[in-house]
C-alpha cells in the first residue's frame, strides 16, 4: 500500500499530464457529447460576445461588397417591376408563345441597368453628376436616372467612353415633367432655382388645385422615365401675386448629397418614337 | 508590473491575436500561423509543473472554444508545457539561472542559439501533435507531414518578429537563492 502511494507521489506530473491528454482526446473523441454539456453553452456565449463584436468591424470591411450585392439584386428586381411591361391586350389578336419560359420579355419597354456615380456635385447652379458602369456602352443622350430607391435622379446628357454624364434635377437647365400623385393629376415643369440643394420648385400649377405640403410629384409619361417615379414631395405653397398660378417648392425624393449608386433608365420605345416625331417635324415645315 | 498582470494581459493579447488575426489570415490550406503558444513557452520558469499543465490546458481550451472544436489546442497545450520543464534544464547554462532570471528569454537562457532551439523544438512539437490529432481524423500522413513542417516555418517566424516588436527586459535578480 505504502509503495502505491510513493508511487502516486513520484509520478504525479506524468500522472497529471496523461489526465490532461486523455481528457482532451476525450473531448475529441466525443465531439457531439461537447455541446450538449452544459459549460459549452456557458463557453459559446462567452465566445459568441466577442464574435458579435469583431463582427461589426468585419463588415465594416464587407460593406462594399455587400452594396454591390444589394445593387444587383435591386436591379434584377425593378427588371421585373409589373409597370415596365406593355402587358398584352387581351382584346387584340396576339398570339403568345406561352411555352417559352420568359416570353413577356419582348414586350418589355423598359431597362434598368445599373452605374457607379464617380463625382457629384450640389454646390455650383450646373450640377452634373458622372457614372460609369459596365452597361455604359449602352448609354444614350437623354434616358433617364433613377437611384437605388426607384428616385428620379435626372437625365443623361452626353457619353464619352467609359463615362456617362447626368444633369441632375439640380441644374438650372434641368426641365423635367412632373405631376400630382393625387387630385387633379395636373402636370408642371420641375426646375431648381440654383440655391439650396434638394428644394425644387414647380411651376404651372393653377389656384384652383388644392395642394397640400407632402403631396407627391410623380414622373408624368414621357420618354425619359417610366410613369409615376417619385420625384419630390410638396414643402410650401404660396399663391403668386401676379398671376393665378401657385408657387410651389418640392424636396427632392432624391438626396444629392448621398448619390452612390444609380440606374439609368432603358426604355425600348424612346428610339422609335423620336424617329417618328423627327419625321413629323421635318413633314410639317 | 507584477508578474501576474504581466501575464494576463499577454494571455488576453496572444488569444485575441491569435483567433482575430491570424486565423483570419488564409496563406493556405496547409499553413496555419500559430503564435499563442508563445504565452505558455514565457510563462515562469519556477511555476510548478502541475500548474504550468493546468494553464497550459485551460489556455489550450479557450482557443478551442472560440473555436468550437473542443480538445486539439488544449492537448497540444499541455504536452508542451510537459515537456518544457526538460528543455530548460537541458538548456539553462549554469546551475540556478533559473532562480536568477524570471522566464525563458535569450538572456537568461545564455544566448541566442539555446533560445532558438528551445522555441524551434517546444514549437514543433505544440505543431505536430496538433496535426497529428487532426491527421489521425482525417488519416492522411502527408497531410500532417507537410503541414507541420510548414507551419513550424511560420510559427517561428512570428515568434522573431514577436521577439523583436516586444523587447522584454529581463532583470537580473539575485545570485543568492
Amino acid at each position: 500500500m505504502r509503495n502505491i502511494f510513493l508511487y502516486i507521489r513520484r509520478y504525479a506530473t506524468l500522472l497529471f499530464f496523461l489526465f490532461l491528454q486523455g481528457l482532451c482526446i476525450y473531448f475529441i473523441v466525443n465531439y457531439s457529447k461537447y455541446h450538449q454539456a452544459a459549460f459549452a453553452g456557458t463557453t459559446n456565449k462567452i465566445t459568441g460576445a466577442f464574435d458579435k463584436q469583431y463582427n461589426k468591424v468585419e463588415y465594416y470591411f464587407a460593406l462594399s461588397r455587400t452594396n454591390d450585392s444589394l445593387v444587383k439584386a435591386n436591379e434584377m428586381l425593378y427588371n421585373k417591376l409589373r409597370s415596365n411591361y406593355n402587358l398584352p391586350d387581351s382584346s387584340s389578336k396576339t398570339i403568345i408563345d406561352t411555352i417559352r419560359q420568359d416570353s413577356i420579355l419582348i414586350y418589355k419597354k423598359t431597362t434598368y441597368l445599373g452605374a457607379k456615380v464617380i463625382s457629384n456635385s450640389i454646390s455650383g447652379p450646373s450640377n452634373y453628376i458622372v457614372i460609369t458602369g459596365p452597361y455604359v456602352k449602352s448609354f444614350r443622350r437623354n434616358m433617364g436616372v433613377v437611384d437605388v430607391n426607384n428616385n428620379v435622379v435626372g437625365v443623361i446628357t452626353d457619353v464619352e467612353g467609359e463615362y456617362a454624364v447626368v444633369m441632375s434635377l439640380l441644374n438650372k437647365d434641368s426641365r423635367l415633367n412632373g405631376k400630382f400623385f393625387k387630385g387633379a393629376e395636373t402636370s408642371g415643369t420641375i426646375t431648381w432655382d440654383g440655391e439650396t440643394p434638394n428644394i425644387l420648385s414647380i411651376s404651372n400649377i393653377p389656384k384652383s388645385d388644392s395642394i397640400k405640403v407632402g403631396d407627391s410629384v410623380v414622373t408624368n409619361i414621357s420618354l425619359f422615365f417610366p410613369k409615376g417615379l417619385l420625384m419630390g414631395r410638396v414643402e410650401t405653397v404660396k399663391p403668386e401675386k401676379i398671376n393665378n398660378n401657385l408657387k410651389i417648392t418640392l424636396r427632392s425624393a432624391v438626396n444629392f448629397n448621398s448619390v452612390e449608386y444609380v440606374y439609368v433608365v432603358e426604355n425600348k420605345d424612346a428610339e422609335p418614337a423620336k424617329q417618328i416625331l423627327d419625321k413629323v417635324k421635318q413633314d410639317s415645315k | 508590473m507584477s508578474v501576474l498582470v504581466k501575464n494576463i494581459l499577454r494571455a488576453v493579447l496572444f488569444m485575441l491575436v491569435q483567433f482575430y488575426v491570424l486565423d483570419k489570415i488564409r496563406l493556405h490550406q496547409m499553413v496555419t500561423p500559430y503564435l499563442y503558444f508563445l504565452f505558455i513557452l514565457w510563462l515562469p520558469f519556477k511555476m510548478q509543473r502541475g500548474w504550468l499543465m493546468l494553464i497550459a490546458f485551460l489556455y489550450g481550451f479557450l482557443l478551442d472554444s472560440f473555436r468550437h472544436n473542443p480538445g486539439f489546442h488544449a492537448a497540444a497545450c499541455v504536452l508542451i508545457a510537459y515537456i518544457r520543464p526538460f528543455l530548460v534544464n537541458i538548456f539553462i547554462p549554469q546551475e540556478g539561472a533559473d532562480n536568477n532570471f524570471e522566464e525563458p528569454s535569450i538572456k537568461s537562457m545564455g544566448g541566442i542559439i539555446p533560445y532558438a532551439i528551445f522555441m524551434t523544438v517546444l514549437c514543433f512539437i505544440h505543431n505536430a501533435w496538433l496535426f497529428l490529432l487532426e491527421a489521425w481524423q482525417f488519416g492522411n500522413i502527408w497531410y500532417f507531414l507537410v503541414k507541420t513542417v510548414l507551419s513550424t516555418i511560420i510559427s517561428i517566424l512570428l515568434i522573431i518578429i514577436t521577439e523583436l516588436i516586444f523587447v522584454r527586459k529581463q532583470k537580473f535578480r539575485t545570485n543568492t537563492v
